[in-house]
């Protein structure tokens, strides 16, 4: 399985509980916003820690509560693309895809793919918000993952900005062959991408 | 212009203000980036104590430097022991003073920059593999750098301008603890002095001024999300 996931956990006044198994390909987390999905994506990552539950992701254990498992963020090799780009201000482009990147890695295929080789020297600030995302993309491709969490990354970008970061998904999905899970509440963008769907309802109030 | 007494003093009072400065740099970070991002008992008062010489009158923080580096006193003994020697009637005892004076000023600053650290940029390198101490030198300090660098620069102008703490704890040697306002007090004292006060407060108005200025520039570059780097 890809993703062999299942969590609780309490945040302020709602109950966040997910379980999921997926095998290969892109699996959508689908839902109204507020549902929690941002924060099923962090407990994958490792930056939120859930209350109960078990996380594992390509046969790899990454949290057991049970059996006191929390492998630290940066040893969970996530890709993570965060909603908004999250690119570092004080770095150019080109520092930004190779900040995870182990040190044998080359920039050609990503950059090639994600077509951004003509920003490579610019600073984070000067780009456009479908360029920055695209960066964004990048550096998580390149910093070797086992597997790719996207919050939303079509969200605030206009129409030919999505297609490009569309095609640009379906090339990591079908080419470079990592397991996805992606966060989004277009059912067009859901039921394009994903090779299947998850459903995150309403979280029910937590009991008082 | 200045005659060659004056120039000693000038010189005299950037050895003790960057002396004070340098040493203080670390330990003022150490204490900003405790009080941003530590949660542990005591904080507020560690806070507090902190901010103490910003408040207290000056002649009382000296008062008190003065008890601990006297021969006998809990820092003055080991100095002592270990050294040979003492800091009192030194330029390393105004050193001190204008130490334990800036510091204030400088966590102020320092903790306001490191607070304004986009923590989501630091969740961001830790996806992509930077442990805790990768995450510090290559994310937090380089953004926090121009705060830290603000801070640090209103802590060397504070420096110079030590007077009630530094004249209490080390008293006004020439040469050795005679700084720019001390030096200043005591041509006040003297008839005929008024030319050379006029000279030393014209030179510690414009060092002032273009410590306030530069340290303007650098907390403004925090606030528009740049860097200095």
């Amino acid at each position: 399985m890809s993703f062999d996931i299942a969590i609780e956990r309490r945040l302020g006044d709602t109950d966040i509980a997910l379980a999921l198994t997926a095998g290969a390909g892109l699996t959508v987390l689908f839902g109204p916003s507020g549902a929690g999905k941002t924060s099923v994506l962090n407990m994958v990552a490792g930056l939120l820690r859930p209350d109960r539950g078990r996380i594992a992701v390509g046969g790899r254990l990454l949290f057991d509560a049970a059996a006191g498992i929390d492998v630290p963020t940066q040893a969970r090799r996530a890709g993570y693309v965060f909603q908004e780009p999250r690119l570092f201000p004080h770095r150019r482009v080109r520092a930004n895809l190779m900040y995870g990147a182990p040190a044998t890695a080359t920039l050609d295929d990503v950059v090639a793919m994600l077509g951004i080789g003509q920003l490579l020297d610019r600073w984070p600030r000067t780009l456009s918000g479908g360029e920055a995302r695209r960066v964004a993309i990048g550096r998580a491709l390149l910093s070797d993952p086992a597997f790719l969490l996207l919050d939303e990354p079509l969200s605030s970008l206009d129409r030919p900005r999505r297609e490009e970061i569309m095609v640009a998904i379906e090339r990591v999905r079908d080419d470079v062959g990592l397991p996805i899970l992606m966060v989004t509440h277009d059912p067009e963008e859901a039921s394009r991408l994903a090779t299947r769907i998850v459903r995150i309802d309403d979280p029910s109030p937590a009991c008082p | 212009m200045l005659t060659p007494e004056e120039w000693a003093i000038v010189g005299l009072s950037l050895k003790v203000g960057g002396t004070a400065i340098v040493v203080t740099l670390p330990i003022a970070f150490a204490l900003a980036w405790l009080l941003a991002r530590v949660r542990f008992p005591g904080k507020v008062l560690l806070d507090a104590v902190v901010h103490l010489p910003l408040v207290v009158p000056p002649v009382v923080t000296g008062w008190a430097l003065l008890l601990a580096f006297a021969p006998a006193g809990p820092l003055g003994a080991p100095l002592l022991r270990l050294f040979g020697a003492s800091v009192l009637f030194r330029w390393t005892g105004a050193a001190i003073a204008a130490a334990v004076m800036a510091l204030p000023l400088m966590v102020r600053a320092m903790r306001l920059s490191i607070e304004a650290v986009d923590r989501r940029l630091e969740s961001a390198a830790r996806t992509l593999g930077a442990g805790p101490g990768r995450v510090f030198w290559t994310i937090t300090l380089p953004l926090s750098l121009p705060g830290v660098l603000a801070g640090a620069v209103l802590g060397f102008a504070r420096s110079i301008g030590e007077f009630g703490a530094t004249i209490t704890f080390v008293s006004n040697v020439p040469g050795q603890t005679q700084t720019l306002p001390l030096a200043i007090y005591s041509a006040l004292q003297q008839p005929g002095g008024d030319a050379m006060v006029w000279r030393l407060s014209g030179i510690a108005i414009l060092l002032s001024l273009v410590a306030l200025i530069l340290s303007e520039s650098l907390a403004r570059r925090v606030r528009r999300g740049l860097h200095v780097l």
